[in-house]
């Protein structure tokens, strides 16, 4: 029959004419084992990936950081590159650490010459604050990297995703469900949204598994080559086996404080929400919490964000129902991924993009969180140290203080001689005005635009001051601290979650 | 109850600038600055000289401030002492008291020291460590050798081992010590204060053998470990039973007062003085420990 | 005071410094000091190093001072102590009394 005479076909949306045999791929008669085997996928080599992949000079390369200061995936993939002679890319990372130092090159052979990151540390981090680039590093916190590559403001050509397991056809997860397990890292959740819009996305794995590698983080179909290497990374550096309680005892006084404030809150209710970090104090929090929830007989309804152990045992308590999981921080919490029902995997969007149709932190009743330097308005710094060089991470900061209802900071009045609450922090990540109360040792703060809080907190009995008094008190301790001498040069830049400038670093001036 | 609360005196090692700076943020109610055991033999010199500058520079505060010098026996004692005065802590404490000789002896070399440093004399509070068997059967004499003497201590591991005893969870080793020890105190009408729970990772022994001494008497207890202050100060935090029966008494007594009777009577019972007393103790101890105030400092 | 020998004080943990102290042909005090606060703090813990030995009559010295973020009063103690020990001295004077 002639096809053009079925009523209104040339209305119809994907109609790609008339159906020939000879121009369909030939069905496949090999037996599925064997023909897994052959996936055309797999490439025997980066450098092989890297061809495939057509990049070019000037494109755009991502990587993600789920295998923190363990990650072999970036410095191999550069190293490739530069031996391929490719030239001016921009490198687009989740974040960067200690272990990216041999970038340092690559950037000084023009291999890489503009960094996109959440954080940057160690020599890399020293070498960037005296000036080794000059384009200026671009710092956005994980929402707001979200929003820029789902906007395709930030195009990524080629995704470059570690993964410790991933089947022939590219089902990539953060764990082996198979046999060993060494290089587990859990969740995969900002690979994935790479995955979701690279241009071309290829897996990176060693651990080379059968189809079909369920349950998975990124799914084939975003996948277009995956390449089997020895070691994707050092299990020592991706994992802590568990992160452990401190007993440090200005870490559980600021923890019980927390814990205590967050109870007089108002937020701490049945089905609550929350978000905690890793460090000392937030851990302690969440263990007093535990014991709250307990004698109050309350459930929280999710915790969000990156998951440690500690609210994995929460977890298989029945405290916290469900887990939402961008980040596992510890071999517990990537177990519990791997096998409990209730732990979801989430991406950075899901988790904290302001762009998309409803992201996680905008559903938290409290987050707790730390700071390197808080300033009279509350402004935090976890970017650069008391000398000026950059040495952290943005992170979900400003992402979760801006969407959580109650945002608690965490922070002991003085790191050695240094105040952590200043007249001005050295470098803004997240905005005061976000800011609701900060716990020290020493004393609570509560943000002048929660009056009816610090109602709360003082009817509650607890330590309640002004954020000037605690400076006051610092200063009195340690001495007025001179400031920092920076040069004029700005080595990096700082976006809000929205991807306005909120604030620049500059080249720190040494004598 | 007059004076001070006493339930916690945290040590803090005298060599160690850093838990220097932060003893007053644990909410303990005296800090105890030790030159003695926890300063080697060959850091004396550096740990009183770190210890006088930190008194006489930094600010703690309204917190009580005690210095625990080394025995003048030692002949490092003295040295401690020429720094310590000068530095006016509330309270010298001197280990190892034996007899009430050991308390005079002391006395007699701080007033030398106030007067050369023109500090008004007695204004330097004292309190004595009893660490053996000699000085438990001394308890009385030592506890009433001066007027300076806020209160007496047991020093345990070194009476035990002078006992030839082990110690043991329930303390049962120390039982005559401190009886001997409370019933001193309270006849001199000063406190008594029990030793330190070294095992800061059993914080059930603790709150158990904190529970037993405020039972007998004690007013307080020395915390090696900031985290022993919490749960010491909840023992020492009277039960909602007990206050609202300390309330019903006061109650009753302004009641009486209001009619102008000298004779109150509650549920029937009549209320006698040692009554209003341990009341009037219990709701002070309530209103002292319920809060945690920022201490201007 | 006379320096005659090498006096140390002080330890490598943070909120410490240690204090070296030895002795120098010729007059005054050569002092070098590192500091994890250096930018911040460089030189008020040197003018405290100097004042310090200067009330106890050092007048010739060489110093030097590895500082972990110690307070002033830390500074203090420590050269006291390193001084004193480079002096091979017991005499301690404690002119200073706390005001009330």
């Amino acid at each position: 029959m002639d096809i053009t005479k079925i009523p209104h076909i040339n209305e119809v949306s994907a109609f790609h004419g008339e159906y020939k045999p000879e121009d369909c791929e030939k069905k496949s008669t090999v037996r599925f084992d064997e023909r897994q085997k052959a996936s055309r996928k797999v490439l025997p080599s980066i450098e092989e990936a890297i061809k495939r992949s057509g990049l070019k000079d000037g494109m755009t390369i991502s990587f993600h950081h789920h295998f923190r200061n363990g990650d072999y995936v970036v410095n191999m993939v550069v190293d490739q590159i530069a031996k391929m002679g490719i030239k001016n890319l921009t490198l687009a990372a989740s974040s960067l650490t200690d272990c990216h130092w041999p970038l340092i090159d690559h950037i000084k052979n023009g291999v890489i010459n503009h960094i996109e990151t959440s954080g940057l540390r160690g020599k890399l981090a020293e070498e960037i604050s005296r000036g080794l680039m000059d384009f200026p590093i671009i710092f956005r916190s994980h929402g707001g990297r979200a929003a820029a590559i789902e906007t395709e403001e930030l195009h990524i050509d080629v995704a470059f995703l570690g993964a410790p397991s991933c089947d022939p056809y590219g089902n990539a997860n953060g764990y082996n469900r198979d046999d060993e397990n060494s290089s587990c890292c859990g969740s995969l959740g900002y690979a994935k949204l790479d995955a979701q819009h690279a241009d071309k996305c290829i897996v990176i794995t060693d651990h080379l598994v059968n189809f079909p590698n369920a349950p998975f983080g990124i799914p084939e179909s975003r996948v277009d080559w995956v390449v089997v290497v020895d070691n994707i990374g050092d299990p020592k550096g991706i994992m802590s086996g568990a992160t452990r309680y401190t007993k440090n005892p200005k870490e559980l006084l600021i923890a019980k404080t927390a814990a205590d404030v967050i109870e007089a809150s108002g937020y701490f209710e049945d089905n609550f929400s929350m978000q905690m970090g890793s460090g000392g104090a937030s851990l302690a929090t969440a263990r007093f919490l535990r014991d709250k929830m307990i004698e109050k007989d309350i459930k929280c309804r999710f915790a969000l964000g990156g998951i440690t152990g500690q609210i994995v045992q929460m977890h298989e308590e029945g405290l916290v129902k469900r887990i939402l999981d961008v980040q596992s921080f510890d071999l517990i919490a990537a177990n519990s991924l791997k096998n409990n029902r209730f732990h979801q995997q989430i991406d950075a969007s899901y988790y904290a993009s302001y762009v998309n149709r409803g992201a996680a932190v905008n559903q938290l009743d409290f987050v707790i969180l730390s700071a390197l330097e808080i300033d009279v308005d509350f402004n935090v710094n976890v970017m650069t140290g008391s000398d000026g060089v950059i040495r952290g991470a943005v992170g979900g900061h400003p992402d979760t203080a801006a969407g959580a209802s109650l945002t608690v900071v965490t922070a002991p009045l003085l790191r050695g001689r240094i105040p952590t609450v200043c007249e001005r922090v050295n470098t803004i990540c997240t905005p005061g005005n976000t800011i609701d109360v900060l716990v020290t040792d020493q004393g609570v703060a509560v943000n002048p635009n929660r009056p009816e809080l610090k109602e709360k907190l003082i009817a509650a009995g607890l330590p309640v001051t002004t954020i000037e008094k605690l400076k006051e008190r610092a200063e009195k301790v340690v001495g007025k601290p001179e400031p920092i001498q920076y040069k004029d040069r700005i080595v990096g830049v700082l976006m809000y979650r929205n991807n306005t400038v909120i604030d620049v670093i500059r080249q720190i001036k040494e004598d | 109850m007059s004076g001070r609360l006493r339930r916690s005196m945290l040590f803090v090692p005298g060599n160690n600038p850093g838990m220097i700076r932060d003893a007053h943020i644990y909410g303990s109610d005296s800090i105890m600055f030790d030159l003695e055991d926890s300063v080697a033999i060959t850091e004396k010199d550096t740990a009183r000289f770190l210890v006088y500058k930190a008194l006489t520079t930094l600010n703690y505060g309204k917190k009580e401030l005690v210095v625990r010098i080394n025995d003048l026996s030692s002949g490092i004692g003295i040295m401690d002492l020429e720094a310590i005065v000068r530095a006016r802590p509330d309270v010298i404490r001197l280990p190892k008291t034996e007899t009430a000789q050991d308390v005079i002896d002391c006395e007699r070399e701080i007033e030398r020291i106030e007067r050369e440093a023109g500090i008004p004399v007695g204004s330097t509070g004292m309190m004595a460590a009893i660490e053996s068997a000699i000085g438990v059967l001394n308890a009385k004499e030592i506890a009433f050798s001066s007027k300076r003497l806020i209160g007496i201590a047991l020093g345990a591991e070194d009476y035990v081992t002078d006992l030839k005893a082990t110690r043991s969870p329930e303390g049962i080793e120390l039982m005559f010590a401190r009886g001997m020890i409370v019933n001193a105190a309270k006849a001199a009408g000063i406190m008594a204060l029990d030793t330190v729970y070294s095992d800061v990772n059993n914080e059930e022994g603790f709150i158990a053998e904190a529970t037993l001494i405020r039972k007998m008497g004690f007013d307080g207890k020395s915390v090696i470990n900031p985290r022993q202050i919490r749960p010491l100060h909840a023992v020492f935090t009277p039960s909602e039973r007990d206050l609202k029966k300390a309330m019903a008494i006061m109650d009753a007594i302004a009641e009486a007062n209001a009619r102008g009777s000298g004779v109150a009577s509650l549920n029937g019972k009549m209320i006698d003085k040692p009554i209003v007393a341990r009341a009037q103790y219990l709701l002070e101890l309530y209103e002292r420990s319920k809060a945690m105030p920022v201490e201007e400092v | 005071m006379n320096i005659i020998t090498t006096g140390v004080a002080g330890t490598m943990e943070s909120s410490d410094i240690i204090v070296t102290v030895e002795p120098k042909a010729g007059e005054g005090i050569d002092l070098t000091l590192e500091s994890d606060v250096m930018q911040q703090f460089g030189k008020q813990i040197e003018k405290v190093i100097r004042d310090t030995l200067a009330e106890l009559g050092v007048n010739s010295a060489c110093v030097s001072a590895v500082d972990k973020g110690a307070l002033d009063c830390t500074v203090a103690a420590r050269t006291m102590a390193a001084a004193y020990r480079a002096a091979e001295s017991t005499d301690y004077v404690f002119n200073e009394v706390k005001k009330k």
